[in-house]
């Protein structure tokens, strides 16, 4: 689809304003061909300015809607230190959901309006949001396992072709090697502990691993927008690419933790020299991303009440800036 | 709760009485316009005088005798606010000394479109950069 609007110019444009449109572009072909980056102002296709809006505010629900499996655990936080750090680790996801809605905002589309498609249940964010965290052994692999598919995915948007985006991956991802560590360090704690603890971690690390390796997105025979975002420069990677070098680092890393993951295919092709895995369930993926998720309307529920439960903040806000203001012009 | 329970359940009491409270969002809305984008990045600046939440472009000090370098944005309801949202989203680690917050609308940037015209000047002028002068390779100190 994408493909066919790139190159269209709508019949009813004037012959100037065809012109202008033909020369930006030009221009945007010049500046994807020679890797460098689009900015706000910068002509751009339709489809382009589209395809970054669903991505980015998809990517900024993801980490808005992503603070509550976490928030879960703040106030069961087995230490002290334990909730600081859950603490910590909650609100970068919302700062990062924050610079993202910024990033989105520059295409033109309202803040407010993405909040509203989001508590009307109307935008999509990341599936794997939509499990529950039952133990806090969740809290270990989310660190671990999600965080660090979110890691290898969001490193290379580091490079994407729209500078906003580029600039909130950058910021992002500086922040989110702390996440992925903590996890880490969790499920290692209790890997080491009695018998029923390292039995959590494991029974952890065995439900949250199949859903991290779907956030890579459906397979590249299956993923109908990935070829145009990566001519487009936004995507780097292909999704398969990202999961097969995903799986081998936890390949590494799940030796470290003295635990196993639920997968008995994987290997290493010495033929393609990747990583390969089991098959997944992409109806499962298909299914929560539709809405039909062990937690989706739980989520969107405890996102318009919090949204709708600071709405006194906000206007108090608004009236106090007023009043000062009003103060300040009197004086 | 059980431990092996999913402590998820969402509170209730509490929320159902709020969700009377009018929405905030829909009176934002009015606020925003899509063509707006953010400051130095922005399409259509100063659309809006009396922005509720409006926009604002954060530029942080990261060390004494560095400048303020651009940061981000946010919304905010006044300047006081903003300094405070920006400390909160932009330094949560230190990475600044001082923060200034800048109302979107008050920035002013070149157009886009005639970026050629309006940067040419420079060009083929290579007498202003050094490395223009060659005679002088191999001489000390110069």
């Amino acid at each position: 689809m994408a493909s066919q609007n790139l190159q269209s110019v709508p019949a009813e444009l004037s012959p100037e304003e065809q012109e202008r449109e033909a020369a930006g572009q030009a221009y945007f072909d010049r500046i994807i061909s020679e890797d460098s980056r689009i900015e706000p102002r910068d002509w751009m296709p339709a489809a382009y300015r589209k395809t970054l809006l669903r991505q980015i505010s998809q990517h900024a629900h993801s980490e808005i809607i992503g603070m509550q499996p976490e928030a879960n655990w703040i106030t069961r936080a087995p230490s002290l230190k334990r909730k600081s750090i859950l603490m910590a680790k909650v609100q970068d996801e919302a700062g990062h959901g924050l610079y993202l809605y910024s990033a989105a905002e520059t295409l033109g589309q309202s803040r407010d309006q993405m909040m509203e498609d989001l508590i009307a249940g109307k935008a999509r964010y990341s599936s794997i949001f939509n499990y529950p965290t039952i133990s806090w052994a969740d809290m270990g692999a989310i660190g671990w396992l999600v965080d660090g598919a979110a890691i290898c995915n969001q490193v290379p948007l580091c490079r994407a072709s729209y500078g906003p985006y580029g600039r909130a991956m950058v910021r992002i991802c500086k922040e989110e090697s702390f996440h992925q560590r903590q996890g880490f360090e969790i499920l290692l704690e209790l890997s080491n502990g009695t018998p029923a603890q390292k039995q959590m971690a494991q029974d952890a690390v065995n439900r949250w691993y199949a859903p991290s390796l779907m956030m890579f997105g459906p397979p590249d025979d299956d993923s109908p927008n990935s070829e145009q975002s990566m001519a487009w420069n936004i995507k780097r990677f292909s999704n398969d690419e990202l999961r097969s070098r995903f799986v081998g680092m936890m390949v590494e890393q799940v030796r470290v933790l003295g635990l196993t993951l639920p997968d008995k295919d994987i290997r290493f092709n010495e033929e393609t020299k990747k990583w390969e895995h089991g098959p997944l369930d992409w109806n499962e993926f298909k299914e929560v991303l539709a809405g039909r998720g062990p937690c989706n309307s739980q989520r969107v529920e405890r996102r318009r009440e919090a949204h709708e439960n600071g709405a006194w903040v906000r206007e108090a806000a608004v009236a106090y800036a007023r009043k000062q203001a009003q103060k300040e012009n009197a004086a | 709760m059980a431990p092996h329970g999913n402590p998820e359940a969402p509170a209730s009491a509490a929320s159902e009485i709020n969700r009377e409270a009018p929405k905030v969002a829909a009176t934002n809305a009015e606020s925003t316009t899509t063509a707006r984008a953010s400051g130095p990045d922005a399409t259509s600046r100063g659309a809006q005088e009396e922005t509720p939440w409006s926009l604002w472009e954060v530029f942080v000090r990261s060390s004494r005798g560095l400048s303020h370098v651009h940061a981000g944005s946010l919304h905010a309801p006044d300047a006081a606010m903003a300094l405070r949202n920006a400390r909160d989203l932009y330094t949560r680690r230190n990475e600044g000394v001082s923060i200034w917050v800048v109302p979107a609308e008050a920035i002013s940037s070149s157009d886009p479109d005639s970026k050629g015209s309006f940067f040419e000047s420079p060009q083929g002028k290579d007498y202003r950069h050094a490395t223009y002068y060659t005679k002088s390779e191999g001489v000390k100190h110069l």
